[in-house]
């Protein structure tokens, strides 16, 4: 590789904004969440050509169009490998995977439950806002019971999925909860989670304006509640963690439920990465390991 | 005719059918024969039948042909079943405690071997196999010191005792042949050359290897199963990552995910999991990111026949994903341009930033063939295209990551580099990747994105070799086949022409882009073409068809789930030629 030029510089916000603008809703909860992972870029002061952003199909996955990072808009539900096969062939890379409930716990789940038992590095936030917005307004696998949709006009018969709780079973090393409209702490949510080494996973309330009437900001506001305001609270505790994850009603708790640092992640149990990024090692088997190849064949 | 020797070797699965295999390909392949070896199996791993079938021979054997010299049966099933593929000369090597063989041919002869008196049976139950291995060298003039080193090889893992074990029974079996069968009339003369033997998965995963493939992904499925076999067990040596993925949504999108990364990619799957990667596949197409992918055909559809072999996935390759895009798919000729392929398709997929598809089957990845070890080149040429990898080349124009180009190609950025971020997208996009989808839908630009990418068919057709006819020019019949047919047309070529028919053959192993006007200038000349294919509706040559208006004047087909023999296309010609029909689809003689 070519020597790189890189000029030292400051990270700021107006780095990070996107050459188009959002084109969600007038106050969708997904501006906040665009705004809070630009924020903790800024306050980690990582270059914006060394993080890709990577997202599946839904409103909230044309994020990656709205930062200026390098950035992948896939498949429906198919970040996480994506995601998993960037980190793997360039681990020096910040890889943020960005979607929604649809998009993770839907079509994706099957992915979303094996990248977090790889415990791979990355930062997957979901903006969950409980309802299939792009396709105008259908039930998501987190709508609640007896939630009328456009699919469902009569309610929802289906239970929902806790992610927070499905996310600790299959074994994320970083579980988290924020809400879009408390952006100091969702903020301090995803800079946990880039800093985190293995999977770090953060569910978001980011409530949908225009197709989910039951579970809106106002909805929410008076019923978050911060993990960080119990001193008390362990979040090395997987068990805790589970218990915690069990509450959904007047009271929701959002922040850090569960962080374990000492487990490898994915990219430090591989042998082959010791010599740096894959990308970057040479692609020649040299000559005494081919012909090792060949002899076994004779 | 081709001078050759045939061995059959059949048991339940769980025998050991497996080893006497391997053991003889190495002897045979180390006293410089070539072979073909090919194994008959059913999808359980203890019972049925396996029916293991080596062809060696001084020069290259290209298919295994249905006969036999030499059959080993391990249990009466297989004496059954098999004994009459024995031609005159030929004998039947078997356990006389346990097997009544019945009347063979004229000129066979049975040769029972008593492996309770030679082998302690009680503490080795593969006994009467090393038995019989040990004997075959005898009558076969193969000198026994061969088999010593292998044995050793073989039981490596199984320490010492173990391989002296086995050295004093296949040598028990050895002497007592010497003593007390006769030698075949017809074996075949050693030479001094050295091949390497090996199988399609195994030349494969090697030719990718070789090819700087970093990233290799796979979900476990037969017949595609030993790409990842190898790569797992050689991944670490060779630098390369392998990883299982929960299922082949996973795998296409995580090979595409490093492949965007940069690294050479690849996956390995058979029809069914194939389906499952089409969306993936036109993500690759969409977004512009190179990636191999290698289907190994087995008999469909659905669960179809898992271990047997079948050329019935071309119309699922040429309709994998919806939307018009450039793909590549090439279908290896033999099990040495299993390996040689590769580099070439990594180039070809590299320089027009397209999803390229290796066609094989059951029969080349997991059939075996003698090598010369020049053909395993770790060093082949490599065209990454137009890569960027530093910051430090650029033209100071803001960087266009699909900037419109006469080529169709634009030059392509790896994640990392300053100064170059973009978004790559499944959706329609501009020429700087940003949506032309949502709001911002725009006709003339899906226009000339869509003619970008579609422009870079003309250069991957100039980029790849067009077919060649191989035999006379003026020949009564120009066979046509397509990827593994290719050994057993050409010994089907040999034996109609000693037979006085002329006949030249039309191999394709480049099937997407096709180069239709260069196969039409070749067959105008034809006097009359029949297309051999292993599938029921002609599936090449309706699309020879749809790409060129060629009507063939014969087909012959097999989907029975077993590969063609020389003797399938040499009677079903003579068939055509006297105006009996033209569509043959010959019967499989040999019960397995």
């Amino acid at each position: 590789m070519a020597t790189e030029i890189i000029t030292p510089n400051t990270i700021t916000m107006a780095d990070l904004k996107g050459r188009v603008e959002p084109d969600w809703c007038p106050g969708c909860g997904d501006y906040g969440v665009l705004a809070a992972v630009q924020k903790a870029l800024v306050e980690l002061q990582i270059p914006q050509h060394e993080v890709c952003t990577i997202s599946g199909i839904g409103c909230s996955s044309n994020f990656p169009g709205f930062i200026e990072t390098y950035g992948m808009h896939t498949l429906h539900g198919r970040s996480l490998p994506v995601a998993t096969g960037v980190k793997m062939a360039n681990h020096a890379l910040t890889v943020l995977v960005t979607g929604g409930d649809g998009d993770g716990f839907g079509i994706g789940c099957g992915h979303f439950v094996h990248s977090m038992r790889r415990n791979v590095d990355l930062t997957y936030i979901v903006m969950d806002n409980q309802i299939y917005g792009l396709t105008t307004g259908q039930t998501s696998p987190t709508s609640r019971m007896a939630m009328k949709t456009k699919s469902t006009p009569f309610g929802n018969v289906e239970n929902p999925v806790n992610p927070v709780a499905l996310a600790l079973a299959a074994g994320a090393t970083y579980v988290a909860r924020g809400f879009s409209a408390d952006q100091k702490h969702l903020t301090e949510m995803i800079k946990g989670g880039i800093e985190h080494k293995g999977f770090s996973f953060i569910d978001v309330f980011s409530p949908c304006v225009t197709f989910n009437h039951d579970n809106t900001m106002q909805w929410f506001r008076p019923r978050v509640k911060r993990l960080e305001d119990d001193a008390s609270y362990d979040a090395s505790n997987w068990d805790a963690a589970m218990d915690k994850a069990q509450i959904w009603g007047e009271e929701i708790p959002i922040g850090r439920f569960f962080e374990r640092k000492e487990q490898a992640s994915l990219q430090e149990m591989e042998p082959v990465l010791e010599h740096g990024p894959l990308v970057h090692q040479s692609y020649r088997i040299p000559s005494e390991i081919a012909r090792t190849f060949v002899e076994e064949l004779m | 005719m081709k001078q050759s020797f045939s061995i059959g070797i059949g048991g339940a699965a769980g025998q050991g059918v497996a080893s006497p295999g391997d053991i003889f390909a190495k002897i045979f392949t180390r006293r410089g024969l070539h072979l073909n070896a090919y194994n008959a199996y059913q999808s359980i791993i203890r019972g049925g039948h396996t029916f293991l079938t080596i062809r060696t021979g001084t020069s290259a054997i290209g298919t295994i042909d249905g006969h036999l010299d030499l059959l080993i049966p391990l249990n009466q099933d297989t004496a059954d079943r098999h004994l009459r593929l024995l031609q005159a000369g030929g004998a039947c090597l078997y356990n006389a405690d346990l097997i009544h063989p019945g009347t063979p041919a004229e000129g066979v002869v049975l040769c029972p071997l008593p492996v309770s008196s030679l082998a302690d049976i009680s503490r080795n139950k593969i006994a009467q196999n090393t038995l019989a291995i040990g004997a075959a060298l005898s009558m076969m003039g193969i000198g026994f010191h061969a088999l010593e080193s292998i044995l050793e090889a073989q039981f490596r893992n199984k320490g010492t005792a173990v391989i002296q074990e086995n050295v004093t029974l296949a040598r028990a079996g050895y002497e007592y042949a010497s003593q007390n069968f006769a030698p075949f009339a017809n074996s075949i003369p050693l030479t001094e050359n050295r091949y390497a033997a090996l199988s399609g998965n195994a030349a494969m995963a090697m030719g990718a290897a070789a090819a700087g493939v970093k990233f290799y992904c796979a979900y476990p499925m037969s017949p595609a199963t030993g790409v990842l076999h190898w790569m797992a067990q050689n991944g670490r040596k060779a630098g390369i990552m392998v990883r299982q993925v929960e299922d082949e949504i996973g795998v296409i999108n995580m090979a595409i995910g490093a492949a965007h990364a940069g690294a050479r990619s690849m996956c390995a799957t058979s029809g069914g999991g194939f389906a499952l990667m089409s969306e993936g596949l036109g993500l690759s197409a969409q977004a512009e990111i190179p990636v191999v992918v290698i289907d190994c055909q087995r008999a469909g559809p659905s669960t179809g026949v898992p271990t047997k072999t079948e050329q019935g996935d071309l119309w699922q390759m040429l309709g994998a994903a919806f939307g018009d895009y450039p793909r590549v798919i090439a279908a290896p000729l033999d099990i040495a341009d299993c390996f040689t392929l590769m580099a070439e398709i990594f180039n070809v997929t590299d320089r027009f930033q397209c999803p390229g598809i290796v066609l094989c089957d059951l029969l080349l990845a997991e059939g075996r063939l003698s090598v010369d070890p020049s053909v395993l080149d770790f060093a082949p040429h490599v065209d990454r295209g137009e890569l960027i990898t530093s910051n430090g080349a650029g033209d100071g124009e803001p960087y266009k990551r699909y900037k419109i180009t006469p080529s169709g190609v634009s030059p392509r950025v790896i994640p990392g580099v300053a100064g170059h971020t973009h978004v790559v997208s499944s959706d329609e996009h501009d020429e700087d990747g940003v949506l032309i989808s949502d709001a911002y839908t725009n006709h003339a630009k899906r226009r000339a994105m869509m003619e970008k990418r579609m422009r870079k068919v003309e250069g991957i057709a100039a980029a790849i070799a067009p077919p060649k006819l191989l035999g006379p020019e003026d020949a009564e019949v120009t066979l046509i086949g397509w990827g593994s047919t290719y050994g057993v047309i050409r010994e089907a070529c040999e034996l109609l022409g000693d037979q006085g028919i002329t006949v030249n053959h039309l191999p394709i192993r480049w099937l997407v882009p096709l180069h239709g006007d260069a196969i039409l200038d070749l067959l105008r000349k034809a006097r009359r073409t029949i297309i051999v294919e292993n599938n029921f509706s002609g599936q090449f040559a309706r699309y020879l068809r749809s790409e060129t208006s060629f009507v063939a004047s014969g087909h012959i087909r097999k989907y029975d789930g077993e590969p063609f023999f020389p003797e399938h296309i040499v009677a079903a010609v003579k068939e055509q030629l006297a105006g009996r029909t033209t569509l043959s689809v010959p019967t499989h003689e040999v019960m397995v």
